[in-house]
């Protein structure tokens, strides 16, 4: 049966749509059928993660107002056969989006695939409440940061109450993904520890994405991390955290950047 | 001071752990206590509206914390019924 996963977090600039780019990219390299979807109208940009951007032909909102056929707007990745991208508009706003429209683009999307994966807009108005509204599961981004932690905190909130799941009194999943952590600051207490972040929040973590150069890299070029440096820590982590999504035990390690001592001569200049 | 506290950064990361701690128990208790008064001002406007015509911006509800004792004041503007005079609203002491 079909999840519908948002990807949210309530401040803006911690990682949503990377870490949607990264989960998306490993759940459909491990053979599952996957569609993201960008719910930031009017700042889309997941398309531009994605490397999709000059492919963009219809959108979300074309299809929420019945412009467009779903399979029309649906950009199939090239890379991975199984990824699929429902890029947002650039020139609406988010009073094009529907309640009736999400709902029902939601229905089709979760008859064609396995994970539907919805990037949540920063902030917690409209936007932000349409894209975790028929969700299933809930990945809270987070940084080891005060406002950070204190937004992902009041989101916490709005998924208990103002979700379908909520409304209907079932409960919806929630996980923590911390990113840009960063270990040896957490050790010298310099940032905030998971356990600290875990204490506050009282939801269970899904995985420890470290601070990583790769992420900006993978961003420069158009491709998520886990596609574009497999072996990077970041995509390490990306990778767990998607296994534990499909329910397997993976147990929680940061991952290290392997630089041996070639990387570190060469590693800069062949970049 | 000692020599070394020049070079020594007092650790952060505890301080930020204890305003986030001291900051979301208030503001969680906050943001429930909106919901609960919406609720209230919602189900207590529905019973009153059973008997008398009222609509709801005439129904204020409002919590007040003092350290000891917390208040809850509900305030209804009445609309012309003579018979229960003195009115809150001019208008219908003005129609009495």
């Amino acid at each position: 049966m079909a999840k519908v996963l948002v990807v949210t977090s309530g401040k803006g600039g911690v990682g949503k749509t990377t870490s949607t780019a990264a989960l998306g990219a490993a759940l459909a390299q491990s053979g599952e059928n996957v569609v993201v979807v960008d719910f930031d109208v009017g700042l889309r940009n997941l398309d531009l993660i994605m490397g999709s951007e000059r492919r963009v032909v219809y959108d979300l909102i074309n299809v929420v107002q019945g412009d467009a056929k779903l399979n029309q707007a649906l950009i199939r990745d090239k890379r991975v056969e199984t990824l699929s991208l429902l890029p947002a508009s650039q020139t609406r706003d988010k009073d094009a989006l529907t309640p009736e429209g999400v709902e029902r683009v939601v229905g089709e999307l979760r008859e064609k695939f396995d994970w539907v994966i919805c990037d949540s807009p920063a902030g917690i108005e409209k936007g932000a409440l349409l894209a975790m509204r028929h969700a299933d599961v809930a990945v809270v981004v987070t940084n080891p940061e005060v406002s950070s932690v204190r937004d992902s905190d009041r989101i916490i909130g709005m998924l208990d109450s103002k979700t379908v799941k909520a409304e209907k009194g079932e409960r919806i999943e929630k996980h923590l993904l911390l990113t840009r952590y960063d270990p040896a600051r957490a050790a010298r207490s310099e940032m905030l520890k998971t356990d600290d972040v875990l204490e506050i929040l009282s939801i269970p973590l899904l995985g420890i994405i470290p601070e990583s150069e790769e992420v900006l890299r993978a961003s420069n070029i158009g491709a998520p991390v886990t596609l574009n440096s497999p072996s990077s820590a970041a995509a390490r982590a990306y990778f767990d955290a998607a296994r534990r999504l499909k329910g397997e035990k993976v147990e929680i390690v940061v991952p290290l950047q392997r630089t041996g001592i070639i990387g570190k001569l060469f590693g800069r200049r062949v970049a | 001071m000692n020599l070394l506290d020049l070079f020594r950064k007092k650790p952060s990361a505890p301080v930020a752990r204890e305003r986030l701690q001291v900051l979301l128990a208030h503001e969680r208790g906050a943001h429930g206590q909106s919901e609960l008064l919406a609720k209230l001002q919602e189900e207590i406007l529905q019973v009153i509206a059973k008997h008398i015509k009222v609509s709801k911006d005439q129904v204020h509800i409002k919590v007040d914390r003092a350290d000891e004792i917390a208040t809850l004041e509900i305030d209804v503007e009445m609309p012309d019924l003579s018979p229960l005079a003195p009115s809150r609203t001019p208008l219908a002491s003005a129609r009495s």
